[in-house]
């Protein structure tokens, strides 16, 4: 009870003492938060600077037990700074370590970022498929029960009501009394709760929009209805249920679940890909699973109670759901015979048809003098979606925080075999030329080259399904003061080839020890390499074009100059009037050079180094799965190793070690089991993430490259317009 | 081909029926057809070499008897080396490129090889088609030798020390010009002829070298854009993806518009660049014209001084005036033909810069049409397909 009451009062936990104005709250409470981490324990301050405290917290999931759990509460309820002193420190300091080994904890936490990631897909094809055959609901719900040693009904209905009422927060008190090893929603609730109180109702919104707005909506909320058939009744009354429901399966995913559940979805997780996938194509025509009629209620209930979604996003959500009722079961698994790349392309059309975000970075401006001076970019953002707090905002950034946005989201993604689009490198060169303040050409090209590329950069990390629920990305989006990113130097142009060129040594060094068992990778990479050769070259040879038309410009224009002076020398009135025209067409084309030496670089040569970069971070996602399939390779040599000693042991009949034989045999299985179900995870991620990355590749391409010919038509036309005005003045040359 | 505008009539008439490059020779077949007496046959063709051009317009030069006119510039000696040079590169680069590079590359020299020929055979007939057109030096000896003769002319090349002297001789004439320049003519039009071929010769020739330059980045775009057709015809053929397909059609593209954007550089250096050059030359000439009057003048103006100092010590005034009447003689018969010849050379000018502008301007919209064309066209197809 004392619990509940301290989060009741933790709505605006600072407010009062730190942050005077409201409106602000939801910027600055982190902030607060890691000063005050930054007070209580300085090694943390890097961490606690980089990355929201919230995760940290969240990922603390393991100690935080009951006991540990009720000071802090009891720390949270009382508003002063000392909020978080040394016990909750020490809780945070744990986890961290403990954390980073299994960083998949990490990522399913937070709410936002994950919910609709890999594993969650797995979580979402794996009811799928089996929904055709029938003994999925037993599956999914027989683990879950098990390890949670309570029935989810319980788990979920708090929760819903809890959310519906008000106050997020009370959520943990029975959750956390209820289950030994604490589920993750609480955790997802808590830091939100801590550092972001305002947007409390954007956490459930978050969760919300991460469900629907992916691809795998339909799929999601189909076999969840058939998974949750019996306890539907008082669960999905309540509209959070499938939120609930959510974060309680990924619970299992964590290190402390991951012993069943998981293990019944990653295995399926390749094979179930296609089928899964095809599902979703099939289900806004004829979805197989439901024939309750309070489905659709319940969603449209969601969105009501919650104002979660603009009536389009509820009307959409009525749309998907309606015909869903009408479908029947064979339906879904005749479907899943569907071939699969076809159905993948209309999953992306479905992804690019529910985008609404725009980014657009503008208004480059010089902030400080000297070598200390910074370009500052207005980064703005327009959206629909409910996860941000309005419509439309802007903030200021700098370089260095796109570089930090980077480092953030690749350390948490990479690892899982993510495609972390990659920013432009630093330029050194550029740079000095704006800080000493040189006005002229090149250096207002840099800056518009450089703006140019952190917009498309910013746009691919947006347009990414996960990387847009990552906290970090909304952070960066919304907050209005950042704190700086540190370590960036690390990414400095040749530093960041460096770290590519290295990446694909190890690759090609593991590609050889690795035998691999599925040819679509080694294939792909493959691929990969043969494109990224060409791609260089081509990069290579586009830059030489740019290079030439700037110089065929600056000597159009020479030429202009000197026709012209020849003209006025020449006694003969129409060839002077003749020539003079003719200066006036090579100056015009001398501007029209340029301008088709820009459209060279920006429509075609940034395009390509983009996909340069972008190629570097494919492959360093195949080097993710590499070191995942070596890491599964050691541990099953340390287990034969393990096995041999107990045999050893056995056979010496030294019967007061083979205990711990025994015991480290145990251990090794396990960690086996775990880190093949790793490898399986990331292969599908991988694969799912080249698929993907080659789709938008190829609309990015096209589209690009048709906005260059056109640039090149435009030329021409104009070239005309001046050929035509100059043909009658060499005419009446008499 | 260049085109200078030459007034000709059926007595006479030169051309460049063949050429044939060996080594570093060069083997002109000139083709004359002429009614006039003095040739045994009315057609015929004869085998030249550059040195025997050369050896034909200095055969003008020394003759006191055209200081009068302007002499047709000589060609240009045929400069292969670079062309040369680029095949030896390309050789040794042999091995570190692909078949289709390879390939792209020696079309793309051989493509500058056949250009510079044509360009220096067609500066050779230029010259003979000047000659011809001339009034005075189509009646030349040496000249209907050159065409008829149908053995070598064993002409050799200048030597060492002939050419040593030539140096010294261009920088006593340089240096002379220059006091002869500063000198104010007595009559109006050649005053404001030498104010004007001086400024000219030196537009003209900044206006031919920038003219080079912007051609030969035109013609380095070109090649970019042909290097950037054959890379991107790789990356097209590596799967059949649709992107791939995709490629590919842009790879074909740029291989055609590379193509016309080859001919435009071509042109402009045909029309322009050439047309320049050309007149740079005969701007040269026809300075030399004026500083051939103006030396006579001054010698003329120094005989008139030593006739009037002899007159008044009394002593060779008879030398002093056979001298002032040589001189006086030489410089109104320069006088009389440089006159007609200026203003030949005006309207011989203003009709070929209208000739190869109007030509030039159609070529470029022919180019930019074609070009335009193709865009459109692919453009069409690559949307209807996304």
């Amino acid at each position: 009870m004392k619990m509940a009451t301290s989060s009741e009062r933790s709505p605006p936990p600072f407010p009062e003492d730190l942050e005077p104005e409201p409106d602000e709250v939801g910027d600055q409470d982190s902030d607060d938060g890691e000063d005050i981490f930054l007070g209580a324990d300085n090694p943390l301050e890097i961490k606690m600077d980089h990355s929201l405290p919230a995760s940290d917290i969240a990922s603390s999931t393991k100690p935080l037990s009951e006991a540990s759990s009720a000071p802090v509460m009891d720390i949270l309820s009382e508003p002063a700074s000392e909020a978080f002193s040394a016990p909750m420190m020490n809780l945070l300091m744990e986890p961290a370590s403990e954390t980073s080994s299994a960083p998949m904890v990490d990522l399913l936490m937070e709410p936002a970022s994950e919910t609709s990631s890999a594993p969650m897909m797995n979580l979402f094809m794996e009811p799928a498929s089996e929904a055709s055959s029938g003994p999925m609901v037993d599956l999914l719900m027989d683990p879950a029960s098990d390890d949670l040693k309570e029935p989810p009904k319980p788990d979920i209905n708090p929760l819903a009501d809890i959310i519906n009422d008000a106050p997020l927060s009370e959520v943990k008190t029975p959750v956390a009394a209820m289950t030994q090893e604490p589920p993750s929603d609480l955790f997802d609730d808590e830091p939100s709760e801590l550092f972001a109180e305002p947007r409390q109702s954007n956490t459930a919104k978050q969760q919300q929009t991460s469900i629907f707005d992916e691809p795998d909506e339909d799929l999601f909320s189909e076999p969840l209805g058939e998974a949750l058939k019996k306890p539907q009744n008082d669960v999905f009354k309540e509209a959070l249920a499938p939120v609930a429901k959510a974060s309680n399966v990924c619970g299992p995913l964590s290190d402390n679940y991951n012993e069943d559940p998981t293990d019944i979805f990653t295995e399926e997780a390749i094979t179930t890909l296609p089928s899964a996938v095809s599902t979703v194509s099939v289900n806004s025509k004829t979805n197989g699973v439901h024939s309750d009629e309070e489905e659709p209620d319940i969603f449209a209930e969601a969105t009501v109670e919650l104002s979660l979604d603009s009536p389009r996003n509820d009307r959409k959500k009525k749309e998907a759901a309606k015909p869903s009722a009408s479908a029947s079961a064979p339906s879904v698994s005749a479907s899943a015979s569907k071939p699969q790349p076809k159905t993948l392309e209309e999953l992306d059309e479905e992804i690019e048809d529910k985008f609404e975000l725009n980014i657009s970075i503008t208004n480059p401006e010089k902030v400080g003098d000297g070598m200390n001076a910074y370009m500052a970019y207005k980064v703005s953002t327009q959206t629909t979606l409910p996860m941000f707090r309005s419509k439309t905002f802007t903030v200021r950034r700098r370089f260095s925080d796109f570089l930090g946005l980077y480092e953030k989201l690749s350390d948490k993604h990479t690892l899982n075999g993510y495609i972390v689009p990659p920013p432009p490198e630093k330029s050194i060169m550029g740079m000095t030329k704006v800080k000493v303040g040189k006005e002229d050409n090149s250096s207002a090209e840099f800056v518009e080259r450089r703006r140019a590329a952190l917009e498309r950069y910013l746009q691919r990390v947006v347009f990414h399904p996960s990387l847009l629920q990552d906290p970090d990305v909304r952070e960066f989006l919304e907050r209005d003061d950042m704190p700086r990113a540190h370590n960036t130097q690390a990414l400095s142009g040749a530093g960041f080839l460096k770290m590519i060129n290295r990446a694909t040594d190890s690759l090609s060094k593991m590609t050889i020890k690795m035998n691999e068992s599925d040819v679509w990778f080694e294939e792909k990479l493959q691929e990969v390499e043969a494109e990224d050769q060409q791609l260089r070259k081509l990069h290579i040879m586009v830059d030489s074009l740019v290079g030439h038309r700037k110089e065929l410009s600056v000597n159009t224009g020479g030429f202009a100059k000197s026709v012209a002076m020849l003209g006025s020398s020449e006694d003969n009135t129409a060839l002077s009037r003749a020539l003079s025209q003719l200066a006036e067409v090579e100056d015009k084309m001398e501007q029209l050079h340029q301008e088709q030496a820009a459209s060279d670089s920006f429509c075609f040569a940034e395009l390509l180094a983009d996909y340069i970069r972008l190629l570097g971070s494919v492959r360093a996602s195949f080097d993710q799965r590499m070191k995942t399939w070596q890491r599964w390779q050691d541990a099953q040599n340390m287990l034969q190793k393990k096995r041999e000693t107990e045999a050893k042991l056995l056979w010496a009949n030294k019967p007061d070690k083979l205990q711990q034989a025994k015991d480290d045999i145990t251990e090794w299985e396990a960690k086996v089991t775990q880190y093949e179900r790793d490898f399986d995870r990331v292969s599908a991620t991988v694969r799912k993430e080249v698929l993907r990355f080659e789709k938008e590749k190829a609309r990015d391409f096209k589209k690009q490259i048709i906005k260059y010919l056109e640039s090149l038509l435009q030329s021409q036309q104009q070239l005309i317009k001046y050929w035509e005005a100059f043909l009658p003045e060499a005419k009446a040359i008499a | 081909v260049l085109n200078v505008d030459l007034q000709t009539d059926a007595t006479l008439q030169v051309d460049i029926s063949d050429a044939l490059s060996e080594r570093d020779k060069v083997k002109f077949t000139v083709h004359t057809k002429s009614t006039l007496p003095n040739f045994k046959q009315n057609e015929f063709s004869v085998v030249r070499q550059h040195e025997e051009f050369i050896w034909l317009h200095d055969s003008f030069v020394e003759n006191e008897e055209y200081a009068g006119y302007i002499i047709p510039p000589a060609p240009p000696r045929p400069d292969f080396d670079a062309s040369r040079e680029k095949l030896q590169k390309l050789g040794e680069g042999e091995g570190s490129m692909t078949k289709e590079e390879f390939t792209k590359m020696k079309q793309e020299l051989e493509a500058e090889y056949l250009a510079i020929f044509k360009k220096t055979v067609a500066m050779h007939e230029v010259f003979l088609c000047r000659v011809a057109a001339h009034p005075v030096l189509r009646k030349d000896l040496n000249f209907h030798v050159f065409l008829e003769y149908n053995q070598d002319l064993s002409v050799r090349g200048k030597n060492k020390r002939e050419k040593m002297e030539d140096f010294f001789k261009n920088v006593v004439k340089s240096a002379d010009g220059v006091l002869v320049a500063g000198v104010k003519d007595v009559d109006d039009f050649f005053e404001h002829e030498k104010t004007f071929l001086l400024e000219y010769h030196n537009r003209v020739k900044d206006a031919s070298a920038k003219s080079d330059r912007m051609i030969r980045s035109h013609k380095s775009a070109a090649d970019d854009i042909n290097r950037i057709a054959s890379t991107l015809y790789t990356l097209g053929t590596q799967d059949s993806t649709d992107v791939c397909k995709f490629f590919l059609k842009v790879s074909e593209l740029f291989e055609k518009t590379r193509k016309i954007e080859a001919r435009v550089a071509a042109d402009e250096d045909l029309k322009l660049a050439d047309l320049l050059k050309y007149y740079l030359r005969e701007s040269q000439a026809a300075k030399d014209l004026l500083y051939r009057r103006g030396r006579a003048l001054v010698d003329y103006e120094n005989a008139n001084k030593a006739l009037d100092r002899a007159r008044a010590k009394n002593k060779d005034v008879l030398q002093a005036e056979t001298s002032q009447q040589v001189c006086c003689q030489k410089f109104e018969k320069i006088s009389e033909s440089a006159k007609q010849e200026l203003i030949d050379f005006k309207t011989r000018r203003v009709a070929a810069f209208r000739k190869n502008l109007v030509e030039l301007a159609e070529l470029e919209l022919k180019h930019a049409k074609g070009n335009l064309q193709l865009l459109q066209s692919c453009l069409g197809v690559l949307k209807g397909d996304t």
